[in-house]
């Protein structure tokens, strides 16, 4: 709203009014709405703490001694989760551009290695990450390839880039796509190449465009290190369901719970800021 | 919160009253009533089931030292073969709080003071040694002492007595890679991915007899620390059943029955080099 002269302009009665009835209205959803959310969240406590089981619940998964005495053994293996994503995201992230690239090429030359990207991209979205990652740890050892590691924690990340490389693959040619024809026509008519159309007036505007969708790759990938356990990886989770077995408390599980909400809450409030200042930047100022 | 009383029934917290029962009650006489189902004895144990504790996966068959013996304390208890029924429960939601779907579960389940916090246990009907297996041509499958063990990177399954065992006596140099299960132990050490694996000795014996063809078992040995782990049938916590089966065992033990199941499931285990 632009500033007005505010000595020439004084609200009517009439207006004056309807702001009391707003003020009223505002005063009574806010009363509305904290009585409701006490109710719900009361009576969801009262109910979850109330039932039978739940001295035995409280025992057996929030028993603070347990998660104290676990906690040692499950951030060691959380260590592991952080160094996977850590070097899986940026190698998916190369991964995923590449492919979308290479897929979104026109030349004849290019056909075979367009079929590839099309076939990787359709294989590994359709095997299961989980089947994925037991293929490679336990799967590929066995071929017995000279110089091929037989660390399942390598070989785990290897396959959590292969998987989250074919999403990112298909995030990444929607952004492509997205972006106008007369991007690459006004690229053509400053006599730039194909290759140099792509790097340098489509990938940036359609990298940017997908960094929500991206981001929240990221944040499902953080959870997912969890699955390098069934390779007898011993991240967190492993970690903690280690501790259980040998304690019959399950505990050390909410307590790697907690780390892998600790980890993924900042990327996701990062994320929110991202497609926020994003909308601001596209839409101009008309929302806020 | 009527409803939810009613279809979350309380589990039963009361430790049995023994001294009420009459001195000469057999445990058939015990057992009347306090299954889950009158007249049907439920046992669990996990899938798949190993030899040789059970046979070809299938525990009903009566075949392996686990299946004998849930069936012999069953005829102790009163219920024929029939009358037995068996239930998948794996092993790490067997300790899960809220009822049980089994009278008890038979799944090699060392009793440990930690445990019986949140179950309860009948006594221990199997004390196992520990043993490592390795590939013949390794250089760890001469090793003679547990000492010589500590460069070797070696593994076992979570939760089992083996894995204790490698992290309190052996300790070796790098933390030994735990696996969910046998089948993944078995597989990295034909990877190569771990040196040994560590499993207790009648599992041992299975896996280099029948499982992995040119393995060997480097040697057995006895926890160090402590007394060693008994293997105990697992229960609800405060089960009732769990004196009737206690007795049974009791006379299982002192009519030989016991021993003359293990002799026939388990007898191969005495020519084993003990490391130490």
């Amino acid at each position: 709203m632009t500033e007005l002269d505010r000595s020439a302009w004084e609200p009517s009665r009439r207006e004056l009014e309807r702001r009391a009835v707003r003020r009223a209205r505002a005063r009574r959803d806010i009363l509305v709405a904290t009585v409701a959310l006490v109710i719900v969240v009361g009576a969801l406590v009262v109910g979850i703490t109330s039932a039978p089981g739940w001295d035995r619940v409280r025992e057996t998964f929030f028993d603070w001694g347990e998660a104290k005495a676990a906690f040692p053994q499950v951030i060691k293996g959380f260590g592991k989760n952080v160094v996977v994503f850590l070097i899986a995201e940026p190698c998916i992230l190369v991964l995923g551009a590449g492919v979308a690239v290479v897929r979104s090429t026109v030349s004849p030359v290019m056909l075979p290695f367009r079929v590839l990207a099309v076939a990787y991209a359709d294989v590994f979205r359709g095997i299961p990450t989980i089947l994925l990652v037991y293929l490679a740890g336990i799967g590929l050892p066995a071929l017995e390839l000279q110089g091929l590691t037989t660390n399942t924690m390598w070989l785990g990340t290897g396959a959590l880039v292969a998987s989250y490389g074919a999403y990112v693959s298909e995030v990444f040619r929607a952004g492509i796509e997205s972006i106008h024809p007369s991007q690459l026509a006004s690229a053509d008519t400053l006599g730039l190449s194909r290759w140099q159309a792509m790097i340098y007036v489509i990938l940036p505007q359609a990298t940017r465009r997908v960094a929500p969708p991206l981001l929240n790759d990221f944040i499902s990938l953080q959870k997912d290190t969890a699955l390098l356990s069934v390779i007898f990886v011993f991240e967190a989770m492993f970690s903690a369901q280690d501790y259980t077995n040998y304690h019959f408390n399950y505990t050390p599980l909410v307590v790697a719970a907690v780390l892998f909400i600790c980890l993924t809450i900042p990327l996701t409030r990062f994320t929110d800021w991202v497609a926020r200042r994003m909308m601001r930047r596209e839409f101009a100022g008309v929302v806020k | 919160m009527l409803v939810a009383l009613g279809c979350a029934p309380q589990d039963s917290t009361t430790a049995s009253d023994t001294s009420s029962q009459p001195a000469n009650q057999t445990p058939a006489d015990c057992a009347q009533g306090k299954t889950l189902k009158d007249g049907t004895l439920t046992v669990a144990t996990d899938s798949p089931a190993y030899d040789p504790w059970f046979s070809h996966n299938d525990p009903s068959n009566g075949k392996g030292y686990e299946s004998a013996v849930a069936y012999a304390v069953a005829k102790q208890l009163g219920f024929d073969q029939s009358s037995v029924k068996w239930v998948k429960q794996p092993f790490n939601t067997s300790f899960a709080p809220g009822p049980k779907h089994f009278d008890f579960d038979i799944n090699q389940i060392s009793i440990t003071a930690a445990r019986e916090k949140a179950v309860t246990f009948s006594d221990g009907y199997y004390t196992a040694a520990q043993a490592l297996i390795a590939l013949e041509d390794s250089p760890i499958a001469n090793v003679g002492s547990l000492a010589d063990l500590k460069k070797y990177k070696l593994g076992a399954q979570t939760g089992t007595t083996s894995l204790t065992a490698l992290r309190e006596d052996v300790q070796p140099d790098s933390d030994p890679v735990v696996f969910q299960n046998t089948n993944d132990a078995k597989q990295a050490l034909l990877n190569h991915q771990v040196d040994a694996i560590a499993a207790d000795l009648p599992t041992a014996f299975y896996i280099t007899a029948v499982q992995i063809p040119h393995s060997t078992i480097v040697g057995q040995f006895q926890q160090q620390s402590g007394t060693p782990e008994q293997f105990g049938m697992l229960f609800s916590k405060g089960n009732r059943l769990v004196d009737c089966v206690d007795q049974a065992l009791a006379n299982l033990k002192s009519d030989g029955t016991l021993d003359s199941i293990e002799q026939k499931w388990l007898s191969q285990t005495v020519s084993v080099p003990v490391l130490k």
